[in-house]
């Protein structure tokens, strides 16, 4: 029989009286806006240029945010629009229980403490509004009914917390009516978004993405010597000369990567990995200047925003006459490609199934999108042993593996990356099961939170994520986190720098890049980061 | 019955006292969550600063050493200094231990030199604390910079601007 507690003494209890008067509850208590928390205001140039309402500047750290005068009408008409358009809206305003399950999943929550965090009440801010307006109850008995009115301060409120979220939908995961909490901030952002509440961060890359087709509006000739010069490192480290070939009409295939992996650390290693791959297997591909970007951060703003910009993809492959696409290391082009393509326009008819010219695999799972992720191609590879790896160049890193939220639990890749991983190094480790494929923590600034001014955000909404990697960098000496995700590679470092300082980040085809055999190269003394491979460092020397 | 040996019985009532004290600079809804999960991964604040102190006050019942002792504080005042915390919230919890050990030991039991002793280490850990607190801060500006950097690498290196740039910011 187990042990009855003992009960408390007299001093003990008296010790446990909490003589503060109760806080108020949360729908009386404004919101305050505090330093790192949150991403500049659009310039009005960004709005202008794709013909989002109210452009003007404004700063969150003021009191008046210059809303239009009928900003309140526009909220309830925007919001009564998309309840009749969006059914999910509809159900997940309504069905919500209020059972926790998903209060203490989020990221933000466990790292910041701050209620509002907890996907049930981030929801219940719009929930609130909604059966105030919108429901009888709400209407009849307001706050009994858990309705409050819609004010200034609330939409200061939403905007405070739904960018807050970086739509990772790890909290859907633990709701057992399968509520996606990310649809909730997609609304709330879109909502916003009416009143001309856009973020520079978002709003620029959104700006330059329709006009010059990548997030920071790089012009055709910058990315192909931006490449070229890749192709010079290339050819420094292995002996061969790539000639990728841009805008090739009648090529088989087009490649098409986030922006990042063309300009960024370590986001062009990963390039570079794709490159010599390519190039080994003589692949009939293109490269396209103008659908130069992966990344979409119209997904941030509006559904319509997001359809718009994803577009370019399908009409550069359509435009080119390739056959089928092959997509890079991305995380939310993925989310759209797997979930929002077909529901936009339906499977493309002008592109066949997908079917690798190395293996003559039929992608049947992209039958619908003709689009093919570079892991799940690279994997086939693989499986079929058309590529000669020597997995000992990567000998010197110990790798653990981070789920990408969008690639993960938004279109269930997860042992492709993994078994690309254990194919190409010997040393591999997995973080623990909570924490990784479709319970993976977020790297905190996904969904246009990667921004600079908002660092203390980003540090708290990734702890959970860099809690999990110290664990295994103590427990096996990890010092690699790889991923299949461009704005994990641009994230992630400045995260590790700041809670694992001992551990770097790698797209998962730098280490294919590594440890390719390439027919004809020379004997290899250097990574694809110009640094000494294991045992060469005397080599490196004498050179 | 010397101090040490004190802090080593009371042990378990200081360390409940202050995991408590540092809760309480939670909001009330949080204060649960963070007590309760016990999973370091689930609970990865609550574990982080459970443990924090747990080895601070090991520590400091053995030699005292602060070299040993840094990295305990260093989690701990590495997630509060980017939390909603000001510079003197953030590092307060250091301070409430000698008030906590007054109140749980037998201050007849020992001598005023041993108190001095104790309070004079933990007001080593406070200065410290300072120390880890700033490095923390000027970590975020840092990494503010070098990420800028490295995002736009390859057109700074086109562009012949990175060795300009690599002069202001040496570390990555």
């Amino acid at each position: 029989m187990s042990k009855q507690p003992k009960p408390p003494k007299p001093d003990e209890l008296a010790k446990s009286i909490e003589y503060k008067t109760p806080e108020t509850q949360w729908m009386e208590t404004p919101v305050k806006f505090k330093p790192g928390m949150w991403c500049y205001g659009s310039r009005p140039k960004y709005l202008e240029e794709v013909g989002m309402p109210n452009p003007r500047e404004w700063s969150p750290a003021d009191d008046d945010w210059k809303l239009p005068e009928n900003w309140k009408e526009i909220v309830l008409d925007g919001m009564k629009d998309r309840l009749g358009k969006y059914r999910t809206f509809k159900l997940f305003m309504d069905i919500c229980v209020r059972c926790g399950a998903c209060a203490d999943k989020c990221h933000f929550y466990i790292g910041s403490g701050d209620p509002k965090n907890m996907p049930v009440l981030r929801a219940e801010l719009m929930r609130s509004v909604y059966r105030k307006y919108f429901t009888t109850g709400g209407k009849l008995f307001g706050k009994t009914a858990g309705a409050r009115e819609l004010t200034e301060d609330v939409i200061k409120e939403w905007w405070y917390y739904y960018y807050q979220c970086t739509e990772c939908r790890r909290c859907s995961v633990f709701c057992p009516y399968g509520i996606d909490t990310a649809e909730i901030t997609i609304m709330g952002r879109e909502l916003t978004n009416l009143l001309g509440l856009q973020t520079d961060w978002i709003g620029g890359p959104v700006a330059n993405c329709y006009h010059k087709g990548n997030h920071l509006g790089l012009e055709p000739h910058t990315i192909q010597s931006n490449i070229e010069m890749m192709c010079d490192d290339i050819e420094e480290i292995t002996g061969i000369r790539i000639e990728p070939t841009f805008n090739r009409k009648g090529a088989e295939i087009l490649f098409v990567t986030p922006s990042g992996d063309l300009f960024g650390l370590p986001g062009i290693y990963t390039c570079m990995g794709y490159l010599m791959l390519f190039h080994e297997l003589g692949l009939d591909y293109t490269w396209s200047t103008y659908a130069s970007e992966g990344g979409n951060f119209g997904f941030f703003t509006s559904n319509e925003m997001a359809k718009r910009l994803h577009y370019k993809i399908y009409a550069e492959a359509k435009r080119l006459g390739v056959k089928w696409i092959l997509g890079g290391e991305c995380g939310h082009m993925w989310r759209l490609v797997h979930q929002y393509l077909n529901t936009w326009w339906g499977p493309p008819d002008f592109l066949e199934v997908p079917k690798s010219p190395i293996t003559g695999t039929v992608f049947e799972n992209a039958k619908s999108t003709k689009m093919v992720h570079v892991t799940e191609f690279t994997a086939d590879l693989i499986k079929h042993g058309k590529i000669k790896l020597d997995p000992s160049r990567n000998d010197h890193l110990k790798i653990t593996f981070h789920d990408s939220c969008n690639t993960s639990r938004g279109m269930g890749i997860f042992e492709e990356p993994r078994y690309i991983i254990k194919h190409v190094a010997r040393h591999f480790y997995e973080m623990p099961e909570n924490t990784i494929r479709e319970k993976t923590f977020c790297c905190g600034s996904g969904s246009g939170l990667n921004a600079g001014e908002n660092m203390e955000l980003r540090m708290r909404g990734g702890f959970p994520r860099a809690n999990a990697v110290r664990y295994v960098h103590e427990k096996y000496g990890v010092n690699m986190l790889a991923n299949i995700c461009a704005i994990d590679r641009a994230a992630l470092p400045t995260l590790m720098q700041y809670w694992v300082p001992e551990v770097d980040v790698c797209g998962v085809h730098e280490l294919v890049g590594n440890a390719l055999v390439m027919t004809g190269e020379k004997k290899r003394t250097m990574d694809l980061r110009l640094e000494p491979l294991p045992g060469m460092e005397d080599e490196e020397e004498e050179e | 019955m010397g101090i040490r040996e004190q802090l080593k019985e009371n042990r378990e009532k200081i360390l409940s006292r202050w995991f408590e004290s540092i809760l309480k600079t939670y909001p009330a809804e949080t204060v649960r969550f963070l007590k309760k999960t016990k999973d370091q991964f689930h609970n990865p604040v609550g574990q982080t600063i459970k443990e924090g102190i747990e080895g601070i006050l090991f520590e400091l019942t053995g030699e005292g050493e602060i070299e040993k002792i840094t990295p305990f504080l260093d989690r701990i005042i590495r997630i509060r200094a980017i939390q909603d915390f000001t510079p003197s919230e953030a590092v307060a919890f250091i301070f409430q231990l000698k008030g906590i050990i007054r109140e749980e030991i037998d201050l007849d039991r020992i001598g005023s030199e041993e108190l001095l002793g104790l309070d004079k280490k933990i007001d080593e850990l406070a200065l410290k604390t300072f120390d880890i607190y700033m490095g923390c801060r000027e970590k975020l500006y840092e990494l503010k910079a070098t990420e800028l950097r490295n995002w736009t690498y390859k057109l700074l290196e086109r562009a012949n601007l990175l060795k300009e740039f690599e002069e202001n910011f040496k570390s990555k």
